[in-house]
């Protein structure tokens, strides 16, 4: 179980120290798919890589089970937004890298039908043996998502993972993700900029407000029985409530700033001294 | 000049026409202005032993011209592979610490313009005897494009690698030879080819300097004794030899391509 408390995080900058995210707090149990929507530039990848420990949090504690977090490790896989595979290792090679890290005692047999295991899982066998330049955007985070997957995280991250992708293909890789998480059982947080896919994928979706400062919305649970079926969804009541009930609080709530300094001046009397007309 | 459409070997014919107006603005040289300047067929007459016995010893500082060559390269590769034995982990160290890169990027940039004919009485000052002085000469000479563009090649690695590394928790070990050295080896071959170039140019100041056999020694010594034609022919033989080894370096950089 994920847990977020507190946490805050800022970077400094030439201007001066930007607080880039403050107060989020989160709970994912395990097994759950959690979508966060946000702006861009809100800080999504920020919170994911808290959460993966290539950042260290400012305030606040992130801790897996009770034990706090204190830098990446295998237990948190993550698949990057530009998909982050070696150009001189093929498919099998960048996935045997993380399957060699994870399991490092397995004989060559057992190693290589593990890596094809998993190639087969994302419906790349043919491409085995190919270079990342020889694969298309779609296939190259098909790779990603392989490799996250192999080395048996109890997490799996996701940074927008699809939004360099065109439309069609998105489609594709977003229903290979919704079988995954069926088949593999795994939790999965899930950063997007959409609102559709993170209904059509997630347990529930929390919005993250705008940035700086942006701080986690309320979850809002995605009550729609699985396996979802992306035509039917558009006609599916549930669905359009959740898509504006998310929408409109990121275009109200979510995008209003939060003050960014002291509190505000109050202009009522509240010192209990003076004005005692009661 | 108008593109000319392409014809069969025309990558033989082109270049061949270009050192035909070489030759001809060379007769016509030594024709008129520079009368000292031996023509190109006095230059074949007086260099044709060394070239069509390219291999035979008459005498120290008398060979065909492909030992004295012979003797050059021995000499260049023992200063170029010292060079990128220190060049390159040098060029990691700067990548990787800002805080040594601070502390040596002055101390280079000052090394860097200072000329082989002056490193080479500071090696014969340290080692007396011309062979190491020279192989000094030519490793510190030719030392600073491998560290240069190593030092670029590795703090252009993406930061998404290391973060996979990160992830993984790669060891430092396994981190330098699985992700870092595989990305930073276009940049490192940069740094070889120039840092070849630059070495195959101080062996021949060097040689020159030292007396040593090679075609630097032989050149030096035919300008003593007024054989002109020979340094002409020294001259060729530098510039050929140097696009042969340049032309190798391409063809070990294209099998290593990774990135």
């Amino acid at each position: 179980m994920l847990t977020l408390k507190h946490v805050g995080k800022g970077f400094q900058t030439r201007t001066g120290r930007v607080e880039v995210l403050r107060e989020i707090d989160l709970t994912v149990e395990p097994g759950e798919f959690v979508a966060i929507v946000g702006f861009s530039g809100s800080g999504k990848t920020t919170l994911i890589s808290l959460i993966a420990g290539l950042l260290q949090a400012d305030r606040g504690v992130i801790a897996l089970d009770g034990r706090p977090i204190t830098g990446p490790g295998p237990e948190r896989g993550v698949v990057f937004q530009n998909y982050s595979l070696l150009p001189w290792l093929t498919v099998a090679e960048n996935i045997g890298l993380a399957v060699d890290q994870v399991f490092p005692k397995w004989s060559r047999a057992e190693r290589t039908a593990y890596i094809d295991r998993f190639v087969a899982l994302v419906n790349l066998t043919p491409a085995r043996d190919k270079l990342p330049r020889q694969l298309s955007g779609g296939m190259r985070q098909r790779v990603a998502v392989a490799r996250a997957l192999a080395i048996d995280p109890q997490i799996l991250l996701l940074d927008e993972p699809l939004s360099a992708l065109d439309a069609l293909t998105r489609g594709n890789l977003q229903d290979e993700i919704a079988r995954l998480h069926q088949q593999e059982r795994k939790t999965i947080i899930l950063i997007t900029n959409d609102v559709d896919e993170g209904i059509l994928l997630a347990d529930r979706i929390i919005p993250l407000t705008i940035g700086p400062g942006a701080t986690l919305g309320p979850s809002f649970p995605v009550d729609i029985d699985r396996p979802r079926d992306r035509k039917a969804l558009n006609h599916d009541p549930a669905f359009k409530r959740i898509r504006k009930e998310v929408t409109d609080w990121l275009l109200t709530t979510g995008r209003r700033r939060p003050p960014l300094a002291s509190p505000p001046i109050s202009h009522e009397p509240t010192s209990t001294l003076a004005g005692a007309h009661r | 000049m108008p593109n000319l459409r392409r014809f069969p070997l025309d990558w033989l014919i082109l270049p061949l026409i270009g050192c035909a107006i070489v030759l001809c603005l060379w007769s016509v040289t030594s024709a008129t202005w520079a009368p000292t300047l031996p023509s190109p067929w006095q230059t074949w007459v007086a260099s044709k032993t060394y070239v069509l016995e390219p291999f035979a010893k008459r005498g120290e500082l008398d060979q065909g011209i492909l030992r004295f060559a012979w003797y050059s390269l021995i000499l260049v590769s023992k200063g170029y592979f010292l060079a990128i034995l220190i060049g390159t982990p040098l060029g990691f160290l700067l990548g990787m610490s800002a805080t040594a890169s601070r502390m040596l990027d002055p101390l280079i940039q000052i090394l860097r313009p200072v000329s082989p004919l002056a490193w080479l009485p500071l090696g014969l000052v340290l080692f007396s005897k011309s062979e190491p002085a020279a192989v000094f000469t030519i490793a510190v000479c030719s030392m600073w494009p491998t560290v240069l563009n190593t030092a670029v090649g590795v703090r252009a690695i993406p930061q998404d690698y290391l973060n996979v590394a990160k992830v993984l928790k790669l060891s430092r070990t396994k981190m330098l030879w699985k992700i870092m050295i595989p990305a930073t080896l276009p940049y490192m071959f940069t740094g070889y080819r120039l840092s070849l170039g630059i070495a195959w140019l101080v062996i021949v100041a060097a040689e020159m300097l030292t007396g040593s056999p090679g075609v630097g020694g032989f050149l030096w010594q035919e300008y003593n004794s007024l054989i002109y034609e020979h340094i002409l022919l020294c001259i060729l033989t530098i510039g050929l030899i140097g696009f042969v080894l340049d032309r190798l370096m391409s063809l070990v950089e294209q099998r290593f391509r990774t990135a």
